[in-house]
């Protein structure tokens, strides 16, 4: 699915966050990326969202090569990007309605989809009610909590049917249960083996939770990918095993104090 | 900060407004100063003959140089906006030509574009311009790097941006500066009118009315120009609030 060889990525006169890195993801896996804040976390999934380019190297996903954003690439970012002035519905529309803007051309939409705007409406209404947002649709941002704000970017993202989905922290500064509700809709989501997810967290409890395969980041430059297999994720039960928790202490050593 | 202004606060101001001239008129008692029972209804009965064909000149002009100012600061505003390095080459000339009062530039307009209707729509269309030219450009550079990073992950290029992010981040901000210089504009067009036209609330009130000693026809013409000014006033205020919903959260 992703292909990330011998990348060098350094933002304008700093030292390069990732030198000669390379990362392979298998398509329809659950993946945490988790690091101290500066790591190139971020960075990363800028990177393989298309929005920035490595200044060495390559990133292909589904064989091609990213040079600019792809339509099935879902990116979900921590504040949310939403636009202040549209309503949840606008919002969580917004995606569909730049794919009408420019019409399938392959570049800015998949060439594949036809969609009129009755099918555009209902899709993005199934997933406000999906996530429970239904009710706030014509609400503005400002009138919302976080959590709703976050599942108006999921919806967003969702109704735009992605075979990569990325996001950024999208648990930080939730209240448990909202969390709780989250962390599982996006489980589910991947159960089908036809969407590969990638979360990026600095959140260890909420690596284990979430990613079968973890990659650590550090500063100070990534060079190989240090890779964490947890393959007892995804399962309910698993929080309250202790597995669960050795593998929290395993990753509290080796990232050290820095998280 | 702005008035707040609804129908009944508007219905009150008028009232006020027309005791305390009632007043004034009966203390004054003098022509020079008509009550309102005079002026009304010489401008009721006016404003449907030639006073109101000088309301449509002077309104044609106003509207006519709003659309142009909007039209053409807009998407100056936004290419400034959006390209950093233009904007540092344009912001030393933009930050010296902003505070000139444009109204000194009346003559130098007549001499170059001859005394039209044009040139007296350019000169207004000026003073507007700079105003909207200089809040969409501060819009459009303000907005949150994340928000465009977020609107291009979901497939929007330039145009995309333009049409969904940039114009409707601005939008609001060109109604308020709109709001803002429209007292301005106004006063402008008064000056502007009483050179050279034969039509107008400016040339009017100053030509046909005040020059000729016809203080209580005079009077009519100071209050349809007010009227002008009040409309303009709430119709871009309507539209002001409309567009800011989202902002009272």
């Amino acid at each position: 699915m992703i292909d990330i060889q011998n990348i060098r990525f350094a933002y304008a006169n700093g030292p390069p966050i990732f030198d000669e890195f390379s990362w392979h993801i298998a398509k329809g896996h659950t993946w945490a990326v988790i690091g101290p804040s500066g790591c190139g976390k971020t960075s990363l999934l800028y990177l393989l969202a298309g929005l920035y380019m490595p200044q060495k190297g390559h990133i292909r996903i589904e064989n091609k090569p990213v040079t600019a954003p792809r339509p099935r690439s879902g990116l979900v970012l921590q504040d949310h990007g939403l636009l202040p002035w549209a309503t949840v519905y606008q919002n969580a529309r917004l995606g569909l309605t730049v794919r009408g803007f420019y019409g399938s051309d392959g570049r800015h939409a998949p060439i594949d989809e036809k969609l009129t705007m009755h099918e555009a409406d209902q899709r993005i209404h199934y997933w406000l009610e999906k996530l429970s947002i239904q009710h706030l649709q014509s609400q503005y941002p400002s009138q919302l909590s976080r959590g709703q704000r976050q599942r108006t970017a999921i919806a967003r993202t969702l109704g735009m049917q992605p075979d990569l989905l990325m996001l950024d922290e999208p648990f930080s500064a939730l209240d448990a249960p909202t969390r709780q509700d989250l962390q599982e809709l996006i489980l589910n989501l991947g159960e089908d083996g036809n969407l590969t997810t990638i979360i990026v967290t600095h959140d260890i409890e909420v690596a284990v939770t979430m990613g079968k395969q973890i990659l650590a980041l550090n500063l100070g430059g990534n060079r190989h990918a240090r890779i964490i297999e947890n393959s007892d994720a995804c399962n309910p039960e698993y929080r309250y095993q202790r597995q669960f928790r050795d593998q929290c202490d395993y990753l509290h050593n080796i990232l050290g104090d820095l998280i | 900060m702005r008035p707040q202004i609804n129908l009944r606060s508007a219905l009150l101001g008028i009232i006020m407004f027309t005791v305390i001239w009632q007043v004034l008129a009966w203390v004054v008692r003098q022509p020079i100063l008509p009550a309102p029972t005079v002026v009304v209804p010489i401008f009721i009965q006016s404003i449907f003959r030639e006073l109101g064909m000088h309301f449509l000149a002077s309104t044609a002009r106003v509207v006519a140089a709003i659309l142009i100012a909007v039209i053409a600061a807009v998407p100056i505003g936004l290419i400034l906006g959006q390209m950093p390095k233009l904007d540092r080459v344009m912001a030393p000339l933009i930050a010296i030509t902003y505070p000139i009062p444009k109204i000194v530039l009346l003559p130098v307009i007549y001499i170059f574009m001859g005394i039209t209707d044009i040139s007296k729509i350019f000169l207004i269309a000026l003073i507007i311009f700079f105003q909207i030219l200089v809040v969409v450009r501060d819009e459009a550079a303000n907005l949150h790097p994340e928000l465009i990073l977020s609107v291009r992950s979901l497939g929007a290029g330039r145009r995309a941006l333009f049409r969904y992010v940039y114009l409707p981040a601005s939008l609001p901000a060109v109604v308020t500066a709109l709001r803002l210089s429209v007292g301005t504009a106004v006063a402008v067009l008064f000056i502007a009118e009483q050179s050279l036209t034969s039509y107008g609330l400016g040339y009017y009130i100053v030509i046909e009315t005040y020059q000729v000693l016809q203080y209580p026809q005079m009077y009519a013409g100071i209050l349809a120009m007010s009227l002008l000014g009040l409309l303009l006033y709430f119709c871009i205020s309507s539209l002001e609030s409309r567009l800011c919903k989202y902002q009272k959260g």
